[in-house]
């Protein structure tokens, strides 16, 4: 009853091509922002911080940008956890090189600088195709990866081989470092998201989206209509990278702290961005929320539930997490091909008609 | 360059605008285009016709440059044009449909119609992250074009349809619907009609004829129903394996001899 389109009369191609065009929706996205921004920094602790919203802030930016390339353009790609350890390692170098650049720069910087780098393996997708980009990709992760490993410039020489980011804050609070309060790396990450979500919802709702669109659905017609595929693949390489760069910034800037790059980036991160994009829905920039929320938060629950409720061992109940967070994944991909975000779309359909479906 | 005519239902026909001169186009050992010749004029609805395999869809995949030619010119508005990528010519405003449907699945229709007009949309990728300025206007006033195809095509109540659940023939009109957005000056059509039962057949021949007459769109289509192309041509082109055999209006090339015996084969003695 509450959800519905009746009697909301659209008059013109402005508000027809809106975001939310079902005035439910707007404002139960209104709230949602009210109360991440009012209401979670205030009620935040640092275990829920850590354990929880910080990770899934930064894989969402991430899920977003590699659903940007996927689901979007379709240009499957394994790298995503090798263009997230160049973004942390750029951030490092900038951090270290320049200690005055302002935190927020040097995360754009980063991602700037992803950007250039994913757009450069980006270039053999004007020739290849499918499983043999997606191979052509996962070189470019155990290159990136062994590059930063064996090239000491980039950790700055230090003994253990890792990166640790410095202290720096923003209008006087910390952000990095040991010393910054969970509230305010949750309000840094969160305005990362806010900003760059919006921005790829926009992008994807006009001309350079359909673009993109065109060349995943059938390359051959959207050369004829005039898409340049050298042109739309590029962009798609480079926004998504920028976007994964980012997430790879923050994620050792705000949240790890310090980092080893075959821990952190190693190829098990491309593979949770890609379970996260596939199981959120591919082409949604919802679904990639999604996505990241439930790779995020199933692990913590589960192991609440065995530890916390049930009492089991921890290396018992680890083992037991893989194969729990393994088995839901292919019953999902059973279930529902499409994702959480087709479940959330048939359910706003019924929603629509509800409680009087004829 | 010949002079403008009008025709009996009163279109005026103007000056040549596509003249494929002595095209051959080989695929390794097969040639498939042998030294054709042919012309299209302004505002006239060019048919090519001919047996399955006599190399209509590699005729029109070499004017919309899929395809380059071993041998020959491809005249373009009186300039000689040379080898270019596809999506260079759709700038020059040449558009086409495809004998297999080629909509992209994953769209609605209003957005499978609004890729036609990406030609013409120059926003930059920040003013579309911001969704300011010129993005969002550029959108609106592209939407109004678009929507002037749809109600032009009756499609309107299929606007936010994912163009996979719809059936073929209205696939097949949002397909012309994208061409036509575009706003071409050429549009090519191969077998618009394909598959289609009568009244399709009839709705599509009214909205070619009405595109041709009312947007001055030359178009230059391949179809097998030889009804409907001795309709709707002003003169037809006649292909078999690979060479013309004939050209001229509907009813020149109804008498030729040589077209029909490709059609219903000659007996050998």
């Amino acid at each position: 009853m509450l959800y519905r389109e009746a009697g909301d009369f659209k008059t013109s191609y402005a508000k027809d091509q809106q975001t939310f065009p079902i005035a439910f929706d707007r404002w139960g996205y209104f709230i949602t922002i009210a109360f991440a921004v009012l209401v979670v920094p205030f009620i935040l602790n640092d275990y829920w911080s850590n354990a929880v919203i910080l990770p899934f802030l930064i894989y969402a930016i991430a899920a977003i940008g590699l659903n940007i390339l996927i689901g979007y353009c379709g240009q499957v790609s394994l790298g995503s956890g090798g263009f997230m350890a160049v973004g942390a390692y750029a951030a490092y170098k900038l951090m270290t090189a320049f200690p005055e650049l302002n935190i927020i720069f040097v995360i754009l910087l980063s991602g700037g600088i992803t950007a250039l780098v994913g757009m450069l393996f980006g270039l053999p997708s004007l020739r290849i195709k499918g499983f043999y980009l997606a191979v052509a990709t996962l070189a470019a992760q155990f290159f990136l990866v062994w590059l930063f490993n064996k090239v000491p410039w980039f950790y700055n020489y230090s003994a253990s081989g890792q990166i640790s980011a410095p202290e720096r804050s923003l209008f006087g609070f910390v952000v990095t470092g040991a010393n910054a309060h969970p509230a305010t790396s949750y309000l840094f990450c969160l305005g990362f998201v806010f900003v760059m979500a919006w921005a790829a919802r926009n992008m994807t709702r006009g001309a350079n989206g359909r673009k993109w669109m065109a060349i995943r659905d059938m390359d051959i017609a959207a050369e004829i209509i005039g898409v340049d595929p050298l042109k739309a693949k590029l962009t798609a390489f480079g926004v998504s990278s920028f976007y994964i760069g980012i997430a790879g910034a923050l994620l050792f800037a705000v949240y790890l702290g310090a980092a080893e790059v075959g821990e952190a980036f190693g190829i098990e991160k491309s593979f949770l961005i890609l379970f996260m994009v596939i199981i959120g829905g591919l082409g949604s920039i919802f679904g990639s929320f999604a996505g990241a929320a439930f790779m995020v938060l199933m692990p913590v629950l589960l192991k609440n539930i065995m530890v916390g409720q049930m009492s089991w061992p921890t290396d018992l109940a680890s083992h037991f997490q893989f194969v729990i967070v393994g088995g839901l994944i292919v019953i999902f991909l059973i279930v529902e091909p499409h994702g959480l975000a087709q479940l959330w779309r048939l359910a706003k359909e019924k929603l629509r008609l509800w409680p009087f479906p004829h | 360059m010949q002079d403008s005519y009008v025709t009996a239902d009163g279109r005026t026909i103007g000056a040549t605008v596509m003249e494929m001169k002595n095209i051959t186009l080989r695929f390794g050992g097969v040639t498939a285009i042998k030294d054709i010749s042919f012309d299209i004029r302004e505002g006239e609805v060019r048919a090519i016709i001919g047996p399955n395999g006599a190399g209509k869809s590699s005729m029109l995949n070499v004017i919309n440059g899929f395809y380059h030619p071993q041998e020959g010119e491809v005249w373009f508005h009186g300039k000689r044009r040379h080898e270019m990528k596809p999506h260079q010519i759709a700038k020059q405003g040449i558009a086409r449909t495809f004998q297999n449907i080629a909509l992209f699945k994953g769209m609605s229709t209003l957005d499978n119609i609004m890729t036609g007009r990406l030609t013409h949309m120059k926003s930059g990728l920040f003013s579309q992250m911001a969704w300011w300025g010129g993005a969002q206007a550029e959108e609106v006033a592209n939407r109004e074009i678009v929507e002037k195809v749809i109600d032009f095509l009756e499609i309107q109540a299929i606007r936010k349809t994912p163009v996979g659940r719809l059936p073929y023939g209205f696939q097949k009109r949002v397909e012309l619907g994208r061409a036509l957005a575009a706003e071409p000056k050429l549009l090519l059509l191969d077998e618009p009609m394909a598959g289609m039962n009568v009244e399709e057949k009839e709705d599509m021949s009214r909205f070619i004829l009405d595109v041709n007459d009312e947007f001055g769109t030359t178009i230059a289509l391949i179809e097998h129903d030889m009804g409907v192309v001795m309709d709707i041509a002003d003169r037809v082109v006649v292909m078999d394996y690979g060479k013309k055999i004939g050209d001229g209006t509907p009813d020149e090339v109804r008498n030729n001899q040589d077209v029909i015996d490709a059609y219903l084969g000659v007996a050998h003695d």
